[in-house]
């Protein structure tokens, strides 16, 4: 009885198609729902471009191109020039590259030709860790060591040895721009390295092999020929340390001394985008004072923005490159 | 030997030997930040740091319980926005959308990536403190949360895309439909991966200070409930380390080993995970 009762309403066409018509609703529901949710992504990303120009409207009308070149930061008297700011920042990122970049390259180049593969992916798992302490760690790091550390030896040994310099003149405070390059480079020096060992392993053998044929010596090769193969990923890599080290907050924040000066010497303290974003956001006095700090966050957005399409770039191409003739 | 050769060998040897160097030094900073934390931190950690509330200005003693509570509330708040986001939009990439639109969708990632966390700050304070006139938990943990977002989606993606085809074609040759091939049979399949990339999202975010400093703020009490500005352990360590007591900068380091370790632990964890293999079976 019940098998002939339900023999009609499972009858085949009719019943596979609504069956078939349910799945297909199915499969655009979830398409639907998983498009809304990729969708929000582009959203809050435009979205944060247009908050950043739609609430820096006042500062950029009031001073125009005036912002980037002038020197002065008077909250009260509602004056705001962005230039110790953005030379702080330039500064410290130079300085950071300065020190990071041969100590990356060379240690990539260790990772990526000598090492074996065992050692070398053990130091990549530690290299990678390290990438993941936080920034504010190095800048506690970075207040108790790195800065009586360059107070009591470092700044006053530069001063004895290089003193003539601009660069290497000047009381010794401890904090300043050389310090928190410093503190930079420790930071950004795994950015390089990660990247830098990804792309020279991409260097196809058969150039390291013929250039040891030709009877080059183990570095001969390594730096004649397998580096500047991969000389436009190296590239992307110092492009994107740069980009972290011009957005890089607490840890600069922490040890460039929170002085707008625009100095020569090294050992002045400073100011950075982001550290006097972080420091006076909460305190700002008027809507201007706001302004003028979210006009400098638009700033940093747009430099690291360019800086980080430029790196993405040349690390593509490196990996095509290296790609296309591995298989030529 | 000619001389020529003997000191392009000396020259060889003497720079492979500075690259070791370097790889030295820069791997040596891990543990030297690891051992400095264990040495300050190490003393300063006791029962109160973990349940007391911290002490008055000017008086010694106290704890962080309430910035722990704080992080603990944020980081959940951060997961809430951050993970569904991050994983249903790299189901709509890997298995659904077509390439412009992928494009697009990546590209807007990568931007959001690539943002300095001060900005985001700026972003979420413009969004979600100026509107409700106050700080909160709230606003800190949507900071947060949009951090998670690019990283979630981009490495989900990425394992999902590994999945071999013919798992799929299997799925499908048996009759199953798109979504139930993706629910049963791809993310099941790809799972260790979409895991890890969850745990690195949250342990990248967990050491954030930017973003919360106008957003969560800090607070020296308890915050109860989610519309508060709330303490957490990046920004206690920001404000403590800057302070001139020396009985805050003993608490700075416990709160810095702390966070460092569970930042280091998380890493592991997660490394180990995917380690253990691809997840997917071998048929």
């Amino acid at each position: 009885m019940a098998a002939t009762t339900t023999v009609p309403s499972a009858s085949p066409i009719p019943g596979s198609r609504s069956f078939l018509a349910r799945l297909r609703e199915g499969d655009e529901i979830a398409r639907l729902v998983t498009f809304l949710f990729a969708a929000s992504v582009v959203l809050v990303t435009a979205l944060l471009i247009f908050e950043l120009w739609q609430d820096s409207a006042l500062a950029r009308h009031k001073f125009g191109l005036h912002f980037f070149v002038t020197r002065v930061w008077d909250p009260v008297f509602e004056q705001f020039g962005a230039l110790p700011f953005i030379y702080g920042t330039l500064v410290t990122a130079v300085v950071s590259l300065v020190i990071a970049v041969p100590l990356g390259i060379g240690a990539a180049i260790f990772l990526a030709e000598l090492a074996p593969a065992r050692v070398s992916d053990t130091l990549e798992f530690f290299i990678d860790l390290l990438a993941a302490v936080p920034s504010v760690i190095y800048g506690l790091l970075g207040v108790f060591i790195v800065v009586p550390l360059m107070r009591d030896y470092l700044q006053p040994g530069l001063r004895k040895s290089l003193g003539f310099l601009p660069l290497f003149s000047g009381p010794a405070y401890g904090v300043g721009f050389l310090t928190a390059g410093v503190v930079l480079a420790i930071m950004v020096i795994p950015y390089i390295i990660s990247v830098s060992r990804e792309v020279l392993m991409s260097v196809p053998r058969d150039q390291r092999e013929a250039a040891l044929a030709l009877g080059a010596t183990r570095w001969e090769s390594t730096w004649k020929v397998v580096v500047p193969f991969a000389r436009t990923g190296i590239m992307g890599s110092i492009f994107l340390a740069l980009a972290r080290a011009l957005g890089e907050t607490m840890a600069v924040t922490m040890v460039i001394g929170n002085t707008p000066t625009i100095s020569a010497s090294l050992f002045s303290p400073g100011y950075s985008i982001a550290a006097v974003i972080a420091n006076e956001f909460t305190e700002a006095t008027g809507d201007l004072h706001l302004q003028a700090l979210i006009e400098l966050g638009l700033v940093l957005f747009l430099l690291t923005f360019l800086l980080n399409g430029v790196a993405r770039l040349l690390i593509v191409i490196t990996s095509q490159r290296g790609s296309g003739t591995a298989l030529a | 030997m000619s001389p020529g050769l003997r000191w392009r060998k000396f020259v060889s040897g003497f720079m492979l030997t500075m690259t070791g160097v370097c790889a030295l030094v820069a791997v040596s900073v891990l543990f030297f930040i690891l051992g400095y934390l264990v040495y300050n931190g190490g003393a300063s950690i006791n029962w109160n740091f973990f349940t007391k509330l911290p002490a008055p200005v000017g008086e010694s003693g106290g704890g962080m319980a309430n910035a722990i509570v704080g992080s603990a509330k944020l980081l959940l708040l951060a997961s809430l926005l951050g993970v569904p986001i991050g994983f249903l939009g790299a189901i709509y990439l890997a298995e659904f959308s077509g390439s412009r639109v992928a494009f697009v969708v990546r590209y807007a990632a990568d931007l959001l990536n690539g943002v300095p966390s001060i900005v985001i700050g700026i972003f979420a304070y413009s969004l979600a403190v100026l509107p409700f006139k106050h700080f909160s938990t709230m606003a800190g943990g949507f900071a947060l949360g949009l951090m998670m977002i690019p990283i979630t989606l981009r490495s989900t993606e990425e394992f999902l895309l590994a999945v071999p085809r013919a798992l799929r074609e299997a799925a499908m040759a048996l009759g199953a439909s798109k979504w139930k091939t993706i629910a049963t049979v791809i993310v099941p399949a790809a799972y260790r991966g979409i895991l890890t990339a969850v745990l690195l999202a949250f342990a990248r975010v967990a050491g954030e200070t930017a973003p919360l400093l106008f957003t969560a703020l800090g607070n020296r009490f308890w915050s109860p409930g989610w519309n508060q500005p709330t303490a957490s352990l990046p920004e206690m360590i920001f404000r403590y380390a800057l302070a001139p007591y020396e009985d805050w900068h003993r608490q700075a380091w416990a709160a810095g080993l702390v966070l460092l370790g569970l930042i280091l632990v998380i890493n592991i964890v997660a490394r180990a995970i995917l380690a253990r293999g691809i997840a997917v079976p071998r048929a």
